[in-house]
């Protein structure tokens, strides 16, 4: 690892330095880390006061449980409908804002604050409007010939969620197609105009492809806040109901393990997610080690 | 520009416009029915002008606060939050900068070690170790405390690696001449690289207040003692009360106010917070 040519001689100093950051990474991240592990090989009876060590067993029950199997594809769902809604919507308007010269602080500034607002805040502003009794969307999805309930209906609930998490990110995604537009060469394009490109083909075969490893990014990046960062958009919506039908990895993590008190199953799940996090987190890692080589 | 073509100008700030509409809409909303009285909202649908409680309203929010649904003043609730956001950032940039400053500047035993086990805090969010996090705080007594809901959340590998890529392009010379000149270690990180970090710490700051902020889930495990209560979480109870509906203008006033200080932060300070965002993602 990288560190400077000339560096101080202290022996003692360094270990104090990282004291405070070691000490809360090893109590509050590692500790309880390896107690979820522990806790999913173990089956606690009903009163809670003694564990049996069964190895597998909470795994394998996960396993061959269809609520679980259920709960995975509706995140696979949400997550890549997030993603996708998202980051499109973001790049039409990331490109566009690329277009306008005088106004794009204006337009950047209304487009960017969404980012500070906290996930369970954007899911009550989107239950207000889509409020079956009176929310506006609601109202005019009736008007339409739409009988929207997403009480009682699990595929609307699943339409909510996934608008208000996409709503939030959109800025997020804006300003780094943004950043990524600004770093395609002027010259590239001006060439292209001059060989007789228009505005659409130049997008397509020169901007977008140069834009890949903006794009890459982002999809991991969106992957990861679809499954992860989404807990209070479903909370303050749907409470993964109806019927299960928004109930994600990480919520059901929540309505298993601390409603439910099913300590087993909900570590088995935890470490399951560790797992999913750990090798999203190497995609991203290994990729940017590649983008720093460019 | 390269050509001009008048029809897509025109399309691009239609585009635009439709962009900031989807945007601004859920909130110009918010912001509507918070200044409407009680019974405005009996009629079926929600009004689109702005009505003439919002004064009352929002005073009735902060000082007052609906009790019936174990929510205390938004006052309270907002001071919360405003304690724990900015003593998360501040302690996250602390402990952050003083771990990337002895992994860079000192080559000691572990080292490695010890730069991993911060890597290991990326993967574990506290979404998917609730329970044992929770029973850990528990065993420590830090439930319904400040420290309890600030200290756990203060690891960071981000801003660890932040400072650490910065610290590598401060040129070597400086430390030399420092040296030279007979300054210790702590001066040096007193006296040169602190000055040298200021940008970062500030965009840093920009992006971890809000972190801090936006917190949900953590809140909500540790705080049964309404006097803790951050405003993200309150607003929760206020809106599920049992099966009700909700008093739309008081959620709605709450949801304004607990959505402006991060949101001020953001546009008054945006070269910052884009730096921060854009630089912690590498």
């Amino acid at each position: 690892m990288q560190a400077k040519r000339t560096i101080f001689p202290n022996k003692i100093l360094p270990y104090m330095l990282l004291v405070p950051q070691l000490a809360v990474t090893l109590i509050f991240f590692i500790w309880p880390a390896l107690q979820a592990v522990k806790s999913s090989f173990e089956l606690a009876d009903s009163w809670g006061f003694q564990t049996t060590f069964v190895w597998f067993e909470n795994y394998r029950r996960l396993f061959v449980d269809p609520n679980y199997f259920a709960s995975v594809g509706k995140t696979a769902i949400f997550a890549f409908s997030v993603t996708a809604l998202s980051m499109s919507l973001s790049l039409i308007l990331a490109v566009a804002v690329n277009r306008v010269l005088r106004t794009n602080r204006l337009y950047t500034t209304l487009l960017v604050w969404p980012y500070a607002v906290a996930p369970v805040v954007v899911g009550i502003l989107w239950w207000f409007m889509f409020n079956p009794t009176i929310g506006i969307a609601s109202y005019l999805l009736r008007a339409a010939g739409v009988d929207w309930n997403h009480r009682m209906d699990g595929n609307d609930a699943m339409i909510l969620v996934i608008i208000a998490a996409s709503w939030k990110q959109i800025s997020y995604n804006f300003l780094f197609f943004v950043a990524g537009l600004q770093s395609v060469p002027q010259s590239l394009i001006e060439a292209a105009a001059i060989d007789g490109a228009g505005p659409f083909k130049r997008f397509w075969t020169i901007v977008f492809p140069l834009l890949s490893p903006t794009t890459f990014f982002l999809l991991i990046v969106n992957m990861n806040y679809a499954m992860f960062d989404t807990f209070g958009i479903i909370d303050a919506t749907t409470q993964g109901g109806p019927a299960q039908a928004t109930n994600t990895l990480v919520y059901k993590v929540y309505t298993d393990g601390f409603l439910g008190q099913n300590i087993g199953s909900s570590s088995a799940q935890s470490v399951v997610l560790m797992i999913v996090v750990i090798a999203l987190t190497a995609i991203q890692f290994r990729y940017v080690e590649r983008r720093v080589q460019y | 520009m390269i050509e001009n073509r008048p029809f897509l100008a025109f399309l691009t700030h239609l585009v635009l416009i439709i962009g900031v509409i989807i945007v601004v809409f859920p909130v110009y909303l918010a912001f509507v029915a918070s200044t409407h009285g009680s019974g405005d909202f009996m009629r079926g649908l929600v009004p689109l002008l702005p009505g003439p409680h919002m004064i009352e309203n929002y005073s009735f929010m902060l000082n007052e606060g609906i009790s019936t649904a174990g929510a205390p003043p938004l006052s309270i609730m907002l001071l919360n939050s405003l304690v724990m956001a900015i003593a998360i950032a501040v302690g996250k940039i602390i402990i952050s900068i003083l771990s990337a400053y002895a992994i860079v500047f000192f080559k000691f035993p572990f080292r490695m070690l010890a730069f991993w086990i911060i890597f290991i805090t990326l993967m574990l969010p506290v979404e998917v170790r609730i329970v044992p996090t929770f029973k850990v705080v528990a065993d420590l007594g830090m439930l319904n405390s400040y420290p309890g809901l600030i200290i756990p959340l203060i690891a960071s590998a981000t801003a660890t690696f932040l400072f650490r890529q910065f610290f590598l392009t401060v040129p070597d010379e400086l430390m030399e001449a420092a040296r030279v000149d007979g300054a210790g270690p702590m001066k040096f990180f007193r006296d040169i690289l602190l000055p040298l970090s200021r940008t970062n710490i500030a965009a840093l700051f920009v992006i971890l207040f809000i972190y801090g902020w936006v917190q949900y889930l953590w809140p909500l495990l540790v705080t049964t003692d309404s006097r803790y209560y951050t405003v993200v979480m309150g607003i929760k109870r206020l809106a599920a009360t049992a099966d009700a509906e909700p008093q739309w203008n008081f959620v709605m006033a709450a949801v304004i106010l607990a959505m402006l200080p991060p949101v001020l932060v953001v546009i008054l300070m945006q070269r910052l917070f884009v730096k921060g965002l854009v630089e912690t993602e590498k």
